[in-house]
């Protein structure tokens, strides 16, 4: 960090700035935790005849409120409206399409008010009847008396005039579309309007059109890409998926939108293969475990989760097994040490974990690895309620001794605790701990051990 | 610290007024539609609506049976139908499909449609193909007031999507509270939507050619704020109370739903947070840490009030019983509601590493250990934990830094879509459009280019630079930003929280919210002098308007209020840091909005949910 300078170095290693922190042990919970006894023990005084007190102020939703009411309506009619509700969802969306009466009028020349070329009709004439007054208000206004408008399309006069005016979807009803889109490109705000309104009506087709014209290749790409939302049915989906990959989408997202569906191609066959298996009933970790839910459309991380609590074991060529599903997607191995971590976990197959993190060196001697730090190792052992034994092994391998030392006093991992005062020498806290262990257990020998150990240079 | 002198904060208008209009307005909607009808109400409308009204009102102008609005059409016998809705195509499909419907099976209704806040134009045009018999009807607004909140329906971040319409709503809002307590004297504003905002509501008062001359104006001045010029304030997690209640529980038009885990039974209550809470009116702007402290106070006063009953006589008993046992007894409803949520919140934070998420936020603010607060996020999206937090997390880490690293963006953009699912491919399009989420343009580390423009402040050339730089894609700037406005407090020592010296406590201390601070240097100014590099970096689009004879005709009390319009959201840390300055100055806040937001909503409103 190079402006990190010296005296800003230091000023914010000294800062005693310590802000209030949301641990479990601060003073300020025990605090509540007095107070809400103090409370409670109030409640035999108080709770004895509290019925008027239920109307008071304070309870949002007395009986009788609109919410409240609503509710009970609900309820009430429930029953009998379960017949009638296909029948009229069906004839909803009958979204009449305009009729595009083909125009000659630019826009421009429609907020000029009166037309200067005698061979149009004047805009008065054009719009005389009913449409202006639903359409275009503004245009019949007496203050401004046909302002021309066509050249301060600034922000604010097309709030005003989308607000009042309706304009655009007046065009959008009249105007050819070439037209329209011509006239709107010089227009930001506007373009901006008529986008927002065609995604809110899900006018699709033209919608892209209109970012076909302008050119915005990536918006028509995402924006088809979106369509696969709506489809339920996940082979059409696939194939919908399958079209996508060709969109004109930037280089990277292409990649992204292949993996979706190499994803869920995947996914398709998984899910075939084990809900048969499920079914049969032959596979005993299906029958321990039953599934809760179908592996469909879920990321990727969780399709690596179910075919590492699954499909451990699996060699590499089958589609279900974990390094497969690593290969093809390149997951980092962060990601899927993690997952790997919480699915075997889950499982409580100690043994897999302790795999995970072994590594060989060239001479033949183990060691223990993690691209994690093996503080988040032990949170998530211990999340899944792992034994002490398992959890000591490897909160010693935390590096940070503060750390370790409160991981390891948090679970109870005597011996962690010990040999790391012991290194760090101090006896007085480790004289301290004493008090933690159980009377007569080993732990507490092997501190009286360490104690009388005349070897040890302590530091206080 | 209390200043010397410090004068005390003028009281608020009465805000009665909103609620009276309001209730009023709708009952003249519903009595356009004579005689016993069925009222349909769209959901998010009935919260607001509970603020004005109730059944027993609704009942009295005929209103028979009250539905939702929901994909289900109505089984009703009514011969009329009033429907409350927002103006949104959805909607009115719903209606569309209903009148259409009755028109097949040959049964005549009478229909009115009522709109909040209004009409607008897009919604209208879907019925009005639909069906001959329509009747559309005017708007109806709903500022559902507390003492000092008042809440327009909720436009999020909509505004920073080029839908510009709700800009028309605050305009209105804005006219409706200039000709009750108006003429403000003085008007400040910054950002795009806030200049447009104001612009609207003064033509909209030229053409109304206001009546309110000579009335004695109740507030001093107002200040409009886009949400635009401060993203980061909103993307910080919230630890005063009323702010962590709203993460935590979520706050609807002021009430909040306990669940089961707060009120220790069976059932959740709903509970209306307001200054009539005396409770909760007293801790919601404290740091959560001040919070227990006062709870356990509370509780013991109770309980020594209590015990005051021992020992007591007959007559006294009888005065204690009558006097004061109702309330004692509603404060220690109140009081186990507060200490149960307290613990609900403590849970759910020890729960998420609420803890080493504030630490990693922090650095991000103060520009501290970058690389580590990365792979912080990275780990955050790695183990799957809140889709909604990582994003908000990325959001900032982007923002601080004028856009994420290409090699950065890739990669915690792939884990992100590994993690929660590729179709998030298009949250990602949407927050970089807004600029939320970026990528830095190639070989451009920005760091270098900012340190080089910092030092040569004063040059011209330097301001033309980063001008070219804010025209290629608009640049957050924060980390210049901040150092200039001093947002990162620098102290010796602890920061008492308990007594917090600046709005910075907001934050335990750590930030002082940009937006606040803002408002803040513009209020002691009374303008923009001075600021101009601030707003060279902000973007521009400030505005600073004096209206001489109101200030004049203002009383000193009343130039002392300050109307804060918030556009796009304002979250509860923004409320109490300047309910703080009000304080420390001796003035008083009132807060507009258009919505209460915080960061978990700010996120959705950008994330592409499943279908």
């Amino acid at each position: 960090m190079s402006r990190a300078r010296a005296d800003e170095e230091e000023y914010w290693h000294s800062s005693k700035f310590r802000a209030f922190t949301f641990d479990d042990e601060d003073d300020e919970l025990s605090q509540l935790k007095e107070s809400k006894q103090a409370v409670n023990s109030l409640r035999d005084i108080v709770d004895d005849d509290d019925d008027d007190l239920e109307r008071v102020s304070w309870s949002g939703e007395p009986v009788g409120s609109i919410s409240w009411s609503i509710k009970e309506t609900v309820s009430s009619s429930a029953s009998s409206l379960e017949g009638r509700d296909s029948s009229l969802q069906k004839g909803s969306s009958s979204y009449a399409a305009f009729p595009k009466q083909v125009s000659s009028y630019s826009l421009s020349s429609l907020f000029r008010g009166r037309n200067k070329l005698p061979s149009f009709q004047s805009l008065s004439d054009a719009l005389s009847d009913t449409g202006v007054k639903n359409y275009a208000p503004e245009l019949r206004r007496p203050k401004a008396e046909y302002k021309d408008y066509s050249n301060d399309w600034s922000p604010k006069d097309t709030v005003r005039r989308m607000q009042r005016g309706k304009v655009l979807i007046f065009l959008k009803r009249t105007l050819r579309r070439e037209i329209l889109f011509r006239e709107l490109e010089v227009r930001q705000v506007a373009l901006c309007h008529l986008i927002h309104f065609l995604k809110e009506t899900g006018e699709q087709k033209l919608l892209l059109d209109l970012l076909r014209f302008l050119d915005r290749t990536e918006e028509v790409a995402l924006s088809q890409y979106r369509e696969h939302l709506n489809i339920q049915d996940v082979e059409k989906r696939r194939e919908f998926l399958k079209g996508c990959i060709g969109l004109p989408f930037s280089a990277e997202d292409t990649s992204h939108i292949q993996d979706h569906y190499t994803l869920l191609e995947r996914q398709i066959i998984i899910e075939a293969n084990d809900r048969h298996l499920e079914m049969s009933g032959q596979s005993e970790i299906f029958r321990k475990y039953p599934r809760k839910a179908s592996i469909l459309n879920m990321p990727l991380v969780t399709t690596l989760f179910y075919s590492c609590f699954y499909h451990y074991t699996e060699a590499e060529g089958t589609f279900s097994s974990p390094t497969n599903l690593k290969k093809t997607f390149k997951i980092p191995d962060k990601q899927y040490v993690l997952t790997a971590l919480a699915a075997r976990a889950k499982l409580r197959a100690w043994g897999d974990v302790d795999a995970l993190f072994t590594t060989k060196n060239w001479l033949g001697y183990t060691k223990k690895k993690a691209p994690i730090g093996f503080h988040r190792v032990v949170e998530i052992l211990q999340r899944n309620n792992a034994p002490v034994q398992v959890l000591q092994e490897y909160v010693c391998l935390v590096e940070d001794v503060e750390t370790r030392l409160s991981l390891a006093t948090k679970y109870k991992c005597h011996d962690v605790v010990i040999e790391t005062y012991k290194d760090l020498k101090d006896r007085i806290q480790l004289t301290a701990y004493k008090c933690k262990v159980e009377r007569g257990s080993a732990e507490e020998e092997k501190i009286n051990s360490i104690l009388n150990n005349m070897q040890i240079r302590w530091k206080n | 610290m209390a200043a010397a002198g410090r004068r005390d904060a003028p009281e608020a208008p009465d805000f009665g007024i909103l609620k009276r209009l309001a209730r009023d307005q709708l009952i003249y909607l519903l009595e356009q539609l004579p005689g016993k009808k069925d009222l349909f109400i769209e959901a998010d409308l009935m919260s607001p609506l509970d603020r004005i009204a109730n059944v027993s009102i609704l009942k009295q102008h005929e209103v028979d049976k009250l539905y939702k609005v929901e994909t289900r059409p109505a089984p009703s016998a009514s011969d009329q139908f009033c429907f409350l809705v927002r103006p949104r195509i959805r909607t009115m499909r719903y209606i569309a499909d209903i009148v259409n419907a009755d028109k097949m099976s040959g049964r005549s209704r009478k229909y009115k449609i009522i709109f909040s806040p209004q009409k607008m134009s897009p919604a209208t045009s879907g019925p009005s193909t639909c069906s001959p018999w329509m009747r559309t009807s005017s708007a109806w607004s709903c500022p559902s007031s507390s003492a000092t909140t008042s809440c327009l329906p909720r436009a999020l971040v909509v505004l920073q999507e080029g839908d510009h319409r709700w800009i028309n709503s605050v305009a209105r809002a804005l006219q409706l509270l200039n000709s009750l307590y108006g003429p403000f004297g003085r008007a400040y504003g910054i950002g795009r939507c806030a200049k447009m905002s104001y612009e609207l509501w003064r033509d909209l008062e030229e053409e109304s050619e206001g009546d309110g001359q000579g009335r004695k104006p109740e507030i001093g001045s107002i200040f409009l704020m886009d949400r635009d010029t401060d993203y980061v304030t909103a993307l910080c997690s919230q630890v005063v109370y009323e702010g962590l209640v709203d993460d935590t529980f979520r706050i609807k038009c002021g009430s909040v739903d306990f669940g089961p885990d707060v009120t220790s039974s069976d059932k959740s209550i709903k509970v209306l947070l307001n200054a009539q809470d005396k409770v909760f009116s007293q801790i919601r702007n404290e740091h959560f840490s001040s919070v227990f402290g006062f709870l356990s106070q509370k509780s013991r006063n109770l309980q020594a009030q209590y015990d005051r009953r021992r020992g007591m006589d007959i007559k006294q008993m009888k005065n204690f019983v009558s006097q004061e046992l109702k309330g004692l007894k509603q404060e220690h409803r109140l009081l186990s509601l507060h200490i149960g949520a307290c613990e609900s919140i403590m849970k759910k934070k020890t729960k998420q590493d609420f803890q080493e998420m504030i630490k990693a936020e922090h650095s991000l603010l103060e520009g501290f250990d970058i690389r580590e607060s990365t792979s912080f996020i990275e780990e955050h999206i790695d183990r799957q934990v809140s889709p909604i937090e990582s994003l908000r997390l990325m959001c900032l880490l982007s923002i601080t830094e004028n856009g994420l690293v290409p090699k950065d963006y890739r990669s915690l953009k792939t884990q992100y879509l590994q993690s929660y699912g590729p179709e998030h491919l298009l949250t990602f399009h949407n927050l970089k459009r807004i600029g939320l989420l970026t990528e830095q343009a190639a070989g451009e580390t920005l760091t270098a280019v900012e340190s080089r423009v910092s030092k040569l402040v004063t040059d011209r050339a330097a301001g033309k630079i980063t001008d070219a730089f804010n025209s290629l894609a608009r640049k957050s700037n924060f980390r210049a930003i901040s150092k200039k406005l001093g947002l990162i407090p620098r102290l010796d020592g602890e920061y008492d929280l308990k007594m917090p010296r600046d709005m910075a406590y907001v934050f335990s201390g750590a930030y002082v919210p940009l937006s606040c601070k803002i408002i803040e240097q513009v209020l002691e100014r009374r303008g923009w002098q001075g600021l101009e590099e601030v707003l060279r970096l902000l973007n521009g689009h400030e505005f600073s308007v004096s209206d001489s004879t109101a200030e004049d005709g203002a009383a000193a009390e009343a130039q002392r209020v300050v109307l804060a319009v918030f556009l796009g959201g304002c979250t509860f840390s923004e409320i109490a840091a300047l309910r703080f300055l009000g304080k420390e100055r001796g003035c008083k806040f009132i807060f507009l909005t258009t919505a209460i937001t915080n960061s978990a909503r700010v996120m959705e409103a950008m994330s592409e949910a499943r279908a």
